[in-house]
């Protein structure tokens, strides 16, 4: 089966979207968990996936992203990046920025987490 | 492998890099930063200039080879 209209849900309808490896209480991935401090610092309302559970929500995301690697990020729809440069965005202050542009200012006040499980949904 | 080949690879997709650098991060070659500065990725989005490095390097990424890869770009030279 294919995951690619989850994923697009996804991606369309979260503020903040991290695709990465384990859950934000539990990365399983130094990158991930890399993307997903910058994102904490920063402020920013996530809602994670975790591609572990099925090879083919990986595919399926790189083949609609066209980025080869886990973590990815997306604000508001877009692609932000992977951990290098959601690492180097936050520690510059334009991730704040971004997030300011396209959330709104009170980005912050709003901060959740949440998972949801692909393959489960 | 080592990071003879992934700096060849480089080479010939930033030939007028200023500065390029491979380095295997934990010594087991596969997990790798790259650093590039190049005058051709300037004016580039941090997305588009990582997705250079990502083509220059698709090989080595699509067969397992690279098993986990940090990228450091910059358009000036």
């Amino acid at each position: 089966m294919s995951y690619t209209d989850k994923i697009r849900e996804v991606i369309d309808g979260s503020d903040v979207a991290i695709f990465m490896k384990g859950t934000p209480q539990f990365a399983m991935c130094g990158n991930s968990d890399r993307a997903l401090s910058a994102l904490r610092r920063a402020g920013a309302p996530v809602t994670a996936v975790d591609v572990l559970p099925d090879p083919q929500i990986r595919q399926d995301l790189s083949a609609i992203s066209g980025w080869p690697t886990i973590p990815q990020v997306f604000v508001k729809g877009e692609l932000v990046g992977g951990a290098d440069i959601v690492e180097e965005l936050e520690q510059s202050g334009e991730l704040e920025q971004t997030l300011r542009a396209k959330l709104g200012e009170g980005y912050a006040e709003a901060r959740a987490e949440d998972t949801v499980n692909l393959v489960a949904a | 492998m080592s990071t003879q080949p992934l700096r060849e690879l480089l080479e010939s997709a930033f030939p007028d890099a200023t500065e390029l650098d491979v380095t295997d991060r934990t010594g087991g070659g596969d997990h790798f930063q790259v650093v590039v500065t190049s005058p051709s990725l300037a004016g580039l989005s941090l997305v588009e200039q990582h997705r250079r490095v990502y083509e220059a390097l698709s090989a080595p990424l699509a067969d397992g080879t690279i098993h986990e890869l940090r990228i450091k770009t910059k358009g000036a030279a």
